[in-house]
């Protein structure tokens, strides 16, 4: 392993200091492990806050500001935050009209969000949860743990958060996230393992010439092996098992992510986004906002991940309103 | 040597001791069996939990064993994370309440074979409710169930006894894992090929089953 830390047990602390030395605009307490808006929450508005393991970034901490989340909790390395932190989060940002979390859906996240949503109920916080599952590599079955939250909760958190932002009430704001999460899909592949400090080698071993199709986020895989081929055979059999889980007809407006998972250079994510973009006009389908960049990682794994969002007008209305945060900001 | 009478607060507390000190040994191998069909941090976040617990039990006065337990559970639940810290951390708080239930006199008496029984049956419950998890699903639960299952039949024959019978089953159990298909949590998403690997949260279940036995035997 060769990576530029100090120890493998200070990874999150040590990175949480480099947030707050980094960005002044947020408040980080790096005993409690919260990221938050230094401003307090205006009175009124729902309050949102995601956390989930640490070596995603930048989700969540790096999506914490103005029209985003409220406040972020990183747990370990790949490993759910605890229902403390988590408390200690909504207890502080909320702003008397209640918090929305929004929670990945692994097994970790969920019960560690389900007891933190008990004892902020206890503390009188009004909360509401949304799951996030888009991942269509995992068959959502009673034989799996459900669909896998990945690349569709930056679109939940940057929509809820503007939803939150324009003064719509808790319920609204938990039904737009639920309305985001139903309408998007992804697929992902890895090229390569990530290395976790903590176990200091890769997670899986993938041969060089090898690919994992329906990789998770964690490396965690979801359909199968295959060998390496052009970029133009994966991503269409990566469209096409987004498109088979939702079909899109012509005309319809989508929202894009073409997302690296952490080793992938941007070169080759918009070699991908070229192949989404051509086989989505064959489609009729149009582009109507995309994002390109590493935006939900798996700390060093080279490969990419697809999502697709169904637009309509609310949905891209509130897309482009403004957002101020480290990693993603437009409009102000 | 006399036969012990049960499981006391000095008990209890040696009992997490010797867990978090197994667990400390055992955590390259944790890792590694979930590196196989998780995300290989399983040894790291008990480890973590466990020097906590150990940290939580030092100085502070717990009268009783059902206080030692339930103090473990909380602390395992804010410190470790995961699916495992809210698994391992309910079940300690519930084998914690089933020993000291709301009300009950807490001085210091040594639980019995039979009470111990119903508390690892508790600390089941409360992790196949939260997990979801029924036996066979390649989880914690299938050395737990056969571990309590086992105390439960043998505890007339004493706790030490008992607790030797319920680390056999709780071993054999996680040894039974290893051809199983993952149905919840992160190795689900193998699917097949999560069959041929020995489950780590079983495999730490049944180390706790281990210490408690060795404890229990040095009476």
């Amino acid at each position: 392993m060769k990576k530029l830390i100090n120890s493998p047990d200070d990874v999150v602390s040590d990175a949480l200091a480099g947030i707050a030395a980094a960005h002044p605009e947020l408040r980080v307490d790096v005993k409690e492990r919260v990221v938050a808006r230094a401003a307090a929450t205006r009175a009124g508005k729902v309050a949102l806050v995601s956390g989930g393991g640490s070596g995603h970034e930048p989700l969540h901490a790096g999506f914490v500001g103005p029209g985003m989340l409220d406040a972020a909790c990183p747990g370990e390395v790949f490993t759910s935050p605890v229902p403390g932190q988590m408390l200690a989060a909504a207890l502080g940002v909320d702003g008397g009209a209640g918090v929305l979390l929004v929670v990945k859906n692994y097994t970790g996240d969920v019960l560690n969000f389900q007891m933190a949503a008990e004892l902020a109920a206890e503390e009188g916080v009004s909360v509401e949860t949304v799951l996030v599952d888009d991942d269509v590599a995992v068959q959502d079955s009673t034989w799996t743990a459900g669909r896998r939250g990945t690349g569709a909760t930056l679109f939940v958190e940057k929509i809820a958060g503007a939803a939150a932002e324009r003064g719509d009430g808790l319920a609204e704001v938990a039904a737009v996230g639920r309305r985001v999460n139903a309408a998007s899909r992804s697929f992902a592949v890895a090229l390569t393992s990530g290395t976790t400090p903590a176990a200091g080698r890769p997670g899986f071993d993938l041969p060089g010439d090898e690919i994992e199709v329906g990789v998770g986020i964690h490396g965690e895989p979801g359909r199968r092996r295959e060998k390496l081929r052009p970029a133009k055979e994966i991503v269409a059999d990566m469209l096409a098992a987004i498109l088979a889980d939702q079909p899109l007809e012509s005309g319809e407006e989508v929202l894009v992510l073409v997302n690296g998972l952490g080793g992938t250079p941007l070169l080759e994510l918009y070699i991908v986004y070229a192949e989404v973009a051509a086989l989505l006009a064959a489609k009729g389908v149009r582009i109507a906002r995309n994002l390109v960049g590493n935006y939900v990682t798996s700390l060093d794994m080279a490969g990419v991940s697809i999502t697709v969002c169904r637009a309509d007008a609310e949905l891209l209305e509130l897309w482009d309103a403004p957002v101020d945060t480290p990693a993603l900001r437009w409009g102000v | 040597m006399a036969e012990p009478t049960g499981l006391d607060a000095g008990a209890a507390r040696a009992w997490l001791l010797a867990a978090a000190a197994a667990v400390e040994e055992a955590a390259e191998q944790l890792t590694e069996l979930d590196a196989a069909i998780g995300d290989g941090d399983h040894g790291a976040n008990l480890r973590r939990g466990f020097r906590a617990v150990a940290a939580a039990l030092d100085g502070a006065e717990l009268p009783s064993p059902g206080a030692v337990l339930a103090k473990a559970g909380m602390t395992l639940i804010s410190s470790v994370g995961g699916a495992s810290g809210p698994l391992y951390g309910s079940a300690f708080r519930a084998m914690g309440k089933s020993l000291n239930p709301p009300g009950a006199d807490p001085a210091d008496t040594p639980a019995d074979a039979e009470r111990l029984a119903a508390a690892f049956t508790a600390g089941l419950e409360a992790v196949r409710r939260l997990g979801a998890a029924q036996p066979g699903d390649k989880t914690m639960v299938d050395a737990w169930a056969p571990a309590a299952a086992a105390f439960g039949a043998a505890a007339d024959q004493g706790p030490a006894v008992a607790a030797a019978a319920a680390a056999e089953a709780a071993a054999a159990g996680a040894l039974a894992t290893v051809p199983l298909q993952a149905r919840k949590g992160r190795a689900s998403y193998l699917g097949e090929r999560s069959i041929g690997h020995q489950d780590p949260g079983a495999t730490s279940t049944a180390l706790l089953f281990r210490t408690l036995a060795e404890v229990l035997a040095k009476g």
